[in-house]
C-alpha cells in the first residue's frame, strides 16, 4: 500500500475522526479530534493499516502561546514499515484525554510519563500516578511554566558546605 | 507512602524490597515483590532514580550546546546517541554529510554497539556469578574504548559526533589499534562463547527463564536486541538504512523462544556482525595524507603571525583546539548552508579556528555561530528521526519555534519499553529469576529515566 | 638478622598503615561514571593493586562509600540511609562531577553535590574521572587515612 493509497484509505474509513493530513519531514502526520482518539487508534491497529507497534507518545506544552497541549503519538507498521504520526489538541484548562492502555501495553507507563510531566490526565487508565518523579512532587517539570530550577528537595539540604 | 502493591498484597505473603541499591541492580531501580515462599505472586517496579531532567534542560540548550547531555543518556554508547541527535537535526536542516564523514560515523557506531552489548553481557554474567566472564568483557571493551578515546580524546563521553559531520579525523595509528581491538574482542567473544554456551548453571537460569512472545513484545513497543530475540528481524538500519548501512553486508541475527538465553545469543552473534561491519568500513575509508606544513602553534602565537604577514600562507592550530583542522574540514564536515538559515548566518558547523584566530570574516562568522539568538535556528515545525542502538530503535523528536533552542526535545528511549515488561516477566516466576532477567533487558538508567 | 627482629612504631600510625590498605568499598552506582568504576576496577586498572579490591555490597560491612555518579532528589533519601547505615570508621568518595558538584546538570531533578547530604572525604572530578584520575584520588584518601587522628574504641577511648 502506497503512500497515497494509505491517505486516502485513512480518509473514506476513518474521515470523522481525522482533522487534516500534512507531512512533516517525509512523514505522514494526522491531526486527530480528541474525542475520536480511542477509536482511530483501534482502527489504525487491526487490517487493513496494522499499526502494531506504539513506538511513542509525548506531549508538547503551547499553553503561552496557543493555549493548548498537544499529544504526539508515533505508530510504526511492521508489516508496511512505516511510521505515523498523530497529533490531538488538549485545551489548557483541564487536558484530559482517552488513555490507550488496552490496545498497547506499553502506553501504561508512556501515559504515566505524560502525567508526571505535564499533568495531562487519562480516563480509563488503571492506575495514574507519577512515574519519573515522586510522591509529594508538586507541579509538573516539563510545563513551560514550571521553573527549570526550582527543585523540591525530599530531605534538608546544607545550604553551605 | 504507601505502594501499590502493599495495598494489593494478601495478608499472609511477605513483601520484600530489591533496589535502588542493590547488589545486581547495576542502575537504579526499585523492583517490589510479594512472595509466597520463592515465587512472586506480584511485582511492581519503580523507576525514575535518575532522572535527570534531560528533556527540561534540552530545552534551555542551543542546538550545539545540547550535544554533551546526549551523551550520557545511555552512557554505554554515548556515540549512538549523538549520531541519533546530529542525524535528527541534519534532517530537519536538510544538511549532507561528506562521505568520509559518514564512514567514520559508521565505525564508531558499531564500536559503541559493541561495547554496549559486551557491558550488558558481563554485567548479567557477573549476576549470575560469573565473573570470569565480566573480567574478559571489560578487557575487550578497554581495547575498543582505545580506538575511540585514540581519535575523540575520550573515552566515553565523547561529544565527537556533530550536527553536520564529526568533530576531528581519525588518529594517524586507528588502524593498528582498530586491528588491535577486532583481534581482542573475537579472542574473548571465542573464550566467552565456550565458558557460558553449554554451562549447566547458566543454562538453567536462562533458558525458559523471562520468556515474551512476539506479540507481547511488540505490544510493549521493543526493539532492539531484545525483540529481535523472540524472531523478529526489525532492524533499524535494514528497515530504514540510514548513512552507507544499506551498502554494507551484515546480518540480522534472531532469537526463537524470546527468553533470557536467546537474548543472550542474539547479542553474542551481533557482536560477531559488528566486527565483520568494522572490517569492512575500515577498508572502506582511505587513508588521509599527513598534515604537512609549518609546525602547529597555539592561538596566542597565530593572532601575532597573522598581524604581522598579510600573505595568505596557512597557520596550522593545535589540533588539541575545536575545529582546527582546517585543511581536512571538507572531508569532515558539511559546507551546506541551509537557506533556511537565512543569508546573514553561518553554516552549521563549527567554523575553522585558523580562520578564527587570523581573519575578521573567520572571527564574524564564529560569533554568528555562537552568539545567543544566532547559530543554528531550524525552521519551524517537527521532526522524527531515529537509529539502531544499542538497545533498539533510539529516537529524537524535536519541536523547533524557530529560535536557537528546541522548544521540545523527547527522547524515545529504548530502554523504557524493554523495562516496561520486567513486572509482567517476572511475575509466577522465582526470586532468583530476577536477576538474569533484569540482567539480560540491558537497562540503562540514564536513558530509562532522562 | 638479630637486629631486625622488632620494629618500633606508633600504634596510630599502625593503625593507619593497616586500615589505608584494606579498604571495604561499597559502590553506589548511579549513572555514567559507574562504566569508569567497572574499568577501574577490572584487569586494565586493577584498583586491587591499592588495597581496595573488595567489594562489598552491604553499607554495613563496607567502610569505603563511593558514590558513583547523579544523585537526584528522588534518590538522596536511599544515598542517606546508606550512609547512616555504615559503621565508623567510615570514608566517602564523591566520585565523578555530579556527585562533587551537580555537574552539568542544573535543574530541578539532581542534588547539586552530594556534601550537601553526607560528609565527604575526597572529591574525584571528571566527567566521568578517567580510572587513573579514580587511583589517584584513592590514593589521596590513603595518605589522609595514614594521617588523620584514629579513633580506637576498644582501648576505651573516647
Amino acid at each position: 500500500m502506497g503512500r497515497e493509497t494509505l491517505i486516502d484509505e485513512i480518509r473514506t474509513k476513518l474521515g470523522d475522526a481525522v482533522e487534516s493530513v500534512s507531512e512533516s519531514y517525509g512523514d505522514d502526520v494526522l491531526a486527530v479530534r480528541p474525542g475520536f482518539l480511542r477509536s482511530l487508534m483501534v482502527a489504525l491497529r487491526a487490517a487493513p493499516f496494522d499499526y502494531a507497534v506504539l513506538l511513542d507518545l509525548t506531549c508538547v506544552d503551547f499553553t503561552a502561546g496557543e493555549g493548548r497541549f498537544e499529544l504526539v503519538y508515533h505508530l510504526y507498521s511492521l508489516s508496511r514499515n512505516v511510521r505515523l504520526r498523530l497529533k490531538t489538541s488538549l485545551p489548557a484548562a483541564d487536558p484530559v484525554a482517552d488513555s490507550i492502555t488496552g490496545l498497547w501495553k506499553n502506553a501504561d507507563w508512556l501515559e504515566r510519563e505524560v502525567f508526571d510531566m505535564f499533568g495531562v490526565r487519562f480516563t480509563g487508565h488503571p492506575d495514574l500516578r507519577r512515574l519519573l518523579t515522586y510522591e509529594g512532587f508538586e507541579g509538573h517539570p516539563l510545563r513551560k511554566s514550571y521553573p527549570w530550577r526550582l527543585a523540591q528537595p525530599r530531605i534538608p539540604m546544607k545550604d553551605k558546605v | 507512602m504507601e505502594t501499590r502493591i502493599q495495598r494489593e498484597a494478601r495478608p499472609e505473603s511477605m513483601l520484600i524490597n530489591m533496589g535502588p541499591s542493590h547488589p545486581a541492580m547495576h542502575g537504579t531501580i526499585r523492583i517490589m515483590l510479594e512472595l509466597d515462599a520463592e515465587r512472586i505472586l506480584n511485582a511492581e517496579v519503580e523507576v525514575g532514580y535518575l532522572h535527570r531532567g534531560f528533556e527540561k534542560t534540552c530545552e534551555n540548550k542551543t542546538y550545539f550546546n545540547l550535544l554533551p547531555y546526549t551523551d550520557r543518556l545511555n552512557y554505554v554508547s554515548p556515540l549512538i546517541n549523538n549520531l541519533g541527535y546530529a542525524m535528527t537535526m541534519e534532517k530537519m536542516l536538510g544538511v549532507g554529510v561528506p562521505e568520509r564523514a559518514q564512514l567514520i560515523r559508521v565505525l564508531m557506531s558499531e564500536l559503541s554497539r559493541i561495547s554496549d552489548h559486551l557491558t550488558c553481557l558481563a554485567a548479567m554474567a557477573m549476576e549470575c556469578g560469573a565473573f570470569t566472564v565480566f573480567l574478559y568483557m571489560m578487557k575487550a571493551r578497554e581495547f575498543l574504548w582505545d580506538v575511540i578515546e585514540f581519535t575523540t580524546g575520550a573515552r566515553m563521553t565523547t561529544s565527537y559526533i556533530r550536527i553536520g559531520g564529526v568533530r576531528a579525523d581519525l588518529h594517524p595509528d586507528w588502524r593498528g589499534s582498530l586491528a588491535t581491538a577486532v583481534r581482542e574482542t573475537r579472542r574473548v567473544l571465542k573464550d566467552v562463547s565456550g565458558l557460558l554456551d553449554k554451562n549447566s548453571i547458566f543454562q538453567g537460569r536462562t533458558r525458559g527463564v523471562g520468556v515474551i512472545s512476539k506479540e507481547d513484545a511488540l505490544s510493549y513497543g521493543w526493539t532492539g536486541p531484545c525483540l529481535r530475540s523472540t524472531g523478529i528481524p526489525y532492524d533499524v538500519r535494514k528497515a530504514s538504512p540510514y548513512l552507507i548501512y544499506d551498502k554494507l553486508d551484515f546480518e540480522v541475527p534472531v532469537g526463537e523462544f524470546g527468553d533470557n538465553f536467546d537474548r543472550y545469543r542474539v547479542r553474542m552473534r551481533e557482536m560477531e556482525q559488528s566486527l565483520r561491519l568494522l572490517e569492512q568500513v575500515a577498508a572502506l575509508i582511505p587513508g588521509a595524507a599527513p598534515i604537512t606544513g609549518e609546525p602547529a602553534i597555539e592561538p596566542a602565537e597565530a593572532i601575532r603571525v597573522s598581524r604581522r604577514q598579510k600573505t595568505a600562507a596557512r597557520i596550522r592550530l593545535s589540533p588539541n583546539l575545536e575545529g582546527s583542522e582546517k585543511a581536512r574540514y571538507a572531508d569532515l564536515m558539511t559546507s551546506d548552508r541551509p537557506a533556511a538559515l537565512g543569508s546573514t548566518a553561518c553554516g552549521v558547523v563549527v567554523p575553522p579556528k585558523e580562520d578564527t584566530y587570523t581573519t575578521m570574516e573567520g572571527l564574524i562568522s564564529h560569533f554568528l555561530f555562537f552568539m545567543n539568538g544566532h547559530g543554528i535556528r531550524p525552521p519551524k515545525g517537527d521532526v522524527y528521526f531515529s537509529v539502531e542502538g544499542g538497545n533498539g530503535e533510539v529516537g529524537f523528536y524535536v519541536v523547533s519555534d524557530g529560535t536557537d533552542r528546541p522548544y521540545r526535545l523527547h527522547l524515545r528511549a529504548p530502554c523504557f519499553h524493554v523495562v516496561s515488561a520486567l513486572e509482567q516477566l517476572i511475575k509466577g516466576r522465582l526470586l532468583a529469576d530476577v536477576i538474569p532477567t533484569f540482567g539480560s533487558m540491558n537497562i540503562i538508567a540514564g536513558e530509562l529515566d532522562r | 638478622m638479630s637486629g631486625l627482629d622488632f620494629l618500633t612504631t606508633r600504634l596510630e600510625m599502625a593503625l593507619g598503615w593497616g586500615r589505608k590498605y584494606s579498604l571495604f568499598h561499597y559502590p553506589f552506582i548511579t549513572a555514567c561514571c559507574g562504566m569508569e568504576y567497572m574499568s577501574a576496577a577490572c584487569a586494565h586498572f586493577d584498583i586491587d593493586r591499592f588495597g581496595a579490591g573488595l567489594t562489598r555490597f552491604s553499607p554495613r560491612q563496607a567502610d569505603l562509600l563511593l558514590v558513583v555518579g547523579t544523585v537526584t532528589h528522588k534518590l538522596a533519601p536511599v544515598l542517606k540511609t546508606v550512609y547512616d547505615q555504615m559503621l565508623e570508621p567510615k570514608w566517602v568518595i564523591a566520585f565523578g562531577a555530579c556527585a562533587v558538584s551537580g555537574g552539568i546538570y542544573q535543574n530541578y531533578a539532581v542534588v547539586q553535590g552530594i556534601d550537601r547530604i553526607i560528609p565527604v572525604d575526597v572529591y574525584i572530578p571528571g566527567c566521568p574521572p578517567r580510572p587513573e584520575t579514580v587511583l589517584d584520588g584513592l590514593m589521596k584518601l590513603q595518605d589522609k587515612i595514614q594521617h588523620q587522628k584514629q579513633d580506637w574504641r576498644w582501648a576505651g577511648k573516647p
